[in-house]
């Protein structure tokens, strides 16, 4: 974690002299009277997370026009500072990793990333997200599988870190029954955005900062 | 064979269901299309080919006699559903509407189509219209005729071009869905009605109006996020609250957000007093007092008397006449000497009511935001509970450090472990203050809350130590003004006893500082170095969010009592805030660590308001309001010496008013009947009581009805699993009938004649 004096995009009027210096194709892709991520995803000058994004990728690629059209492999992108010492963060770039094979992310799935946990972005779609990435097994529910996972990732890495079997059981049938109102033994979409709404930390805690 | 096989009425040939309750396929009027639909669902899921994860899966076609079976763990028993019967529940509206496309489009749909009609219940009428987006979905799905996803889309994007800018920009940020999604229907939504005038306008001389428009909104829309880019980039230490977030957590963080929010008080404290006190006398300064002016040496600072009695920082200052009064000709017809264009100014009054009305803008904000930050944590009806709640919310993604994020680790394990703890302590915290307030006495306080410190509750005994500093605190304070307000008073008869109180004041405030600039020297600078060095530990010293915050409020509980009497006092705070603010994050990023303990941010941010509000605020203007009312001012100094309380000033002024004449008759008369009188007093708190209890009924009321609305929803999951069994039980009584006949046709082909 760099602790030197701010990075030039957050310091003000960067926003101002940043994008107007950048190469046309960037601006066009960002200030296009449809498009824009400045516009409706989050208010981050782009260029900060565009600068991120070509640092990941190799020397030949980072000149703007390619920098638009090329992916990223997920292992760069978990080797940023931000994400490594996130437990869920394979989940994360998984779940907005637009590949047939989930193992890539170009620049816009990486401003998708950016802009849900961002300050702008709404609780209804944090919640939605989170409940995507807590989807261990992507079958649209959280079953009991999916929350020993997610216990597992909270609790620690290591292996003396985890719950015994009948702590976990317990745990989880607590879960189940606080938030579990159909009583079919999974938690869908619409629990968990009532268990979520009640948590006024949540849209503060799933945050992620450049 | 003659009889063509049904492809569904094989029950009948299989006897055990005659003793069963009736099945769907025994009434086949009735429910024929119940399976039907069924099987056309299961089709055409096993069309599209869902992805559907099974661990060791086999080739799952429903065909197959019974390879493809998973054991999936169900609600009760450990039923083991079919690849068919899964197929179907993966498709279920409730599982998809967190992954597929269509399925956000079309609830968006809905939500867009409310949005724009304002019904706030569903109509009866209508099914397709109707909230639920399982019914919609449903709908839109198995009709033969079914629009498509492309169709579903376009709908949405007219439904989006009939909204405003404003609406259009809200909905589609909370769309879940991808940035190039959102760009397309955003594009499509813009386009207008006029097209083809549009292409044929723009080669013309005279573009259309509706292309200019569109280019003039878009480019102020840009304008505006520039500036609002800008904005946010010139929020104070928006780059250091980033950092101390990112290495200590969202609890430390809290304590920062709330210094940052005590200066915007004082900030809303100054400015009334600096535009209609301060700044109106010091441009028309009273006549210079007699005797030398001290001069200026350092200590005044520190001791806040000497040279600086005689500014704008103290009560004594102020004059108590019209300051630039009309200028009436001397009786013996001489002439105006001066000219008096401007207007006259009261300063008595200007003082009382500028010094009030700050207080109530104060009183108002702090109130609000009270219970603002009240409201976002507590919902009515919610189940108690914390598990799900700290396993889905607790886990702080903003911070980075390796080291920060085992402390997380480390801390939600704990809270997991525990649960009784956990649980209990949110229904304990009522009782420590309760027991606080009763039992005034020191001996049996401290009884109390020893008995109550056998409970091993970390959470707890930080909210018990919080309430003893409190009351220190406070009961330190409030003997401070009994001995002002009482005894000073009378001792300092013949001087100027404001200006001391105000000095006193001022001199609590800046060692106030000093002690805590010495406190964090010692506690984390010399603790830490003393605890590498000799102690050999490598564990820095926490940093002790409670204590911090509680120098905090009592400052501003100092600023608050001292602005009476020191109209500048919210300056030197603002001041020391800033200090304040670089000193401790220096200190806590060289010497501490973040807090072991698991804190709520939220809750702690609503304690810290509740706080501010409760014995800080209000114990301040209490006081303020014994000495507007009661106390009699200094004869010698002060814009009030002539009077016999500070409040009338106000009367004086009604009386002069009503001299006046009839053109502003009203403001007495509100001041006499309406002011003066207890009669409307009584009126107003019997109203508020009424209110209060209406909205508690109110509250009591959606409690009950949530009660329902949750039997409700559980009954109807009795109901899906119910279906989800039969709908087993069926796959299962035809793949057992079919493999039945299989090997009734293997047995006929092997052996023609034996039949």
């Amino acid at each position: 974690m760099r602790t030197a004096e701010p990075p030039r995009s957050l310091r003000p009027g960067w926003a101002l002299r940043g994008l107007r210096s950048l190469a046309p194709a960037l601006s066009n892709f960002l200030l296009q009277p449809g498009g824009g991520s400045a516009d409706f995803a989050y208010r981050e000058p782009g260029p900060s997370a565009h600068r991120r994004f070509c640092e990941l990728l190799p020397q030949e690629h980072r000149s703007t026009e390619e920098s638009l059209h090329t992916r990223v492999s997920l292992e760069q992108i978990l080797s940023l500072p931000e994400l490594k010492a996130n437990p869920f963060k394979e989940r994360i770039c998984r779940v907005f990793s637009t590949s047939p094979a989930r193992d890539s992310l170009s620049f816009e799935d990486f401003l998708d990333l950016l802009s849900v946990f961002s300050d702008t972005a709404t609780p209804d779609l944090k919640s939605h997200y989170a409940f995507r990435i807590f989807d261990f097994d992507d079958d649209g529910t959280l079953n009991r599988e999916d929350l020993s996972q997610l216990v597992n990732c909270l609790t620690g890495p290591g292996e003396d870190t985890q719950l015994s079997a009948s702590e976990m059981k317990q745990l989880i049938d607590n879960i189940l029954e606080e938030s579990d109102i159909d009583r079919d033994g999974t938690i869908n979409l619409s629990e968990f955005q009532h268990v979520i709404s009640r948590s006024p930390d949540f849209a503060s805690s799933f945050k992620i900062v450049l | 064979m003659a009889q063509p096989l049904p492809f569904v009425l094989n029950v009948p040939e299989i006897p055990e269901d005659h003793d069963r309750e009736p099945s769907p396929y025994d009434e086949s009027e009735v429910h024929d299309s119940f399976h039907q639909l069924i099987q056309e669902q299961s089709q055409c899921v096993a069309e599209e080919g869902l992805e559907l994860r099974q661990r060791g899966l086999g080739a799952a076609a429903p065909g197959t006699s019974g390879s493809g079976r998973q054991a999936l763990v169900g609600p009760e028993d450990a039923a083991a559903y079919s690849t068919a019967t899964l197929r179907i529940l993966a498709s279920m509206p409730s599982r998809t509407i967190g992954r597929s496309r269509g399925a956000i489009i079309s609830q968006y749909y809905n939500r867009t189509v409310r949005l724009r009609r304002r019904v706030s219940r569903p109509q009866l009428g209508g099914v397709g219209r109707s909230a639920r987006p399982s019914l919609r979905l449903y709908d839109l799905e198995l009709d033969p005729a079914a629009l498509e996803e492309e169709e579903k889309r376009s709908l949405l994007v007219k439904e989006l071009q009939s909204l405003t800018v404003a609406q259009r920009g809200h909905m589609l940020k909370g769309m879940p869905l991808g940035l190039a999604e959102k760009r397309s229907l955003r594009e499509e939504s813009r386009t207008l009605t006029g097209k083809p005038r549009e292409r044929r306008g723009r080669r013309g001389l005279f573009p259309c109006c509706g292309w200019l428009r569109d280019t003039c909104v878009l480019a102020l829309h840009g304008l505006g996020l520039w500036l609002l880019a800008g904005l946010h980039g010139l929020k104070p230490w928006r780059y250091a609250l980033k950092r101390i977030g990112g290495q200590f957590g969202s609890s430390v963080l809290s304590y920062f957000l709330f210094l940052k929010t005590l200066l915007a008080f004082n900030a809303l404290l100054l400015l009334p007093l600096l535009a209609f006190v301060v700044g109106v006398q010091a441009a028309f300064p009273p006549p210079a007092s007699p005797g030398p002016v001290p001069a200026f040496t350092g200590l005044e600072l520190l001791t806040g008397g000497g040279r600086l009695t005689h500014t704008v920082m103290y009560y004594g200052y102020y004059s108590n006449s019209t300051l630039n009064p009309p200028c009436v000709p001397a009786p013996d017809g001489g002439q105006c000497g001066r000219e008096t264009d401007g207007l006259p100014y009261n300063m008595p009054l200007a003082y009382l009511f500028t010094v009030g009305g700050a207080f109530f803008i104060t009183c108002i904000t702090l109130v609000y935001s009270m219970s603002h930050s009240f409201g976002e944590s507590y919902r009515v009806g919610s189940t108690s509970g914390v598990h799900a709640i700290t396993v889905f919310c607790s886990w702080d993604h903003k911070v980075t450090q390796r080291r920060a994020s085992r402390l997380q680790h480390d801390n939600i394990r704990t809270h997991l472990k525990s649960p009784v703890s956990a649980e209990q302590g949110g229904a304990l915290l009522a009782l420590p203050v309760v027991v606080c307030l009763l039992n005034l006495g020191a001996p049996y306080l401290y009884r109390g809350l020893a008995a109550l410190e056998r409970h091993d509750s970390p959470v707890l005994q930080v909210y018990v130590a919080v309430c003893r500093n409190l009351i220190l605190k406070m009961v330190i304070l409030g003997i401070l003004c009994y001995h002002w307000l009482g005894r000073r008073v009378g001792a300092l008869r013949d001087q100027c006893w404001e200006n001391f109180v105000g000095q006193e004041l001022y001199r609590l405030m800046v060692l106030d500082f000093i002690f805590i600039l010495l406190d964090t020297l010692f506690g984390e600078l010399v603790w830490r170095l003393i605890s590498e060095r000799k102690l050999k530990r490598k564990e820095k010293p926490e940093f002790d969010i409670a204590g911090n915050v509680l120098e905090l409020i009592y400052g501003q509980t100092l600023t608050w009592l001292g602005v009476l009497f020191a109209p500048l006092l919210p300056a030197v705070q603002i001041i020391k805030l800033v200090f304040l603010f670089y000193i401790k994050k220096t200190s806590l990023m060289a010497n501490c660590q973040a807090p072991r303990r698991p804190w709520l941010a939220s809750h702690m941010s609503t304690v810290f308001i509740s706080l501010l509000c409760f014995p800080s605020f209000l114990g301040a203007a209490v006081f303020l309001c014994y000495a507007v009312w009661q106390v009699k001012p200094s004869s010698t100094c002060g814009p009030f010496r002539t009077l016999d309380t500070m409040y009338e000033a106000g009367k004086v002024w009604v009386r002069r008013l009503e001299k006046a004449g009839p053109r502003v008759s009203w403001l007495p008369w509100v001041h006499r009947y309406l002011v003066e009188n207890t009669f409307p007093v009584y009126l107003v708190s019997a109203l508020l009581l009424a209110v209060i209890y209406l909205n508690i009924q109110v509250v009591k009321g959606q409690r009950k009805v949530i009660c329902l609305l949750r039997e409700q929803i559980s009954n109807e999951g009795e109901d899906k699993i119910f279906l989800i069994n039969k709908l087993h039980s069926v796959y299962e009584k035809k793949e057992r009938s079919r493999g039945g006949r299989t090997q009734e046709a293997e047995r006929l082909e092997e052996d023609p004649d034996a039949r």
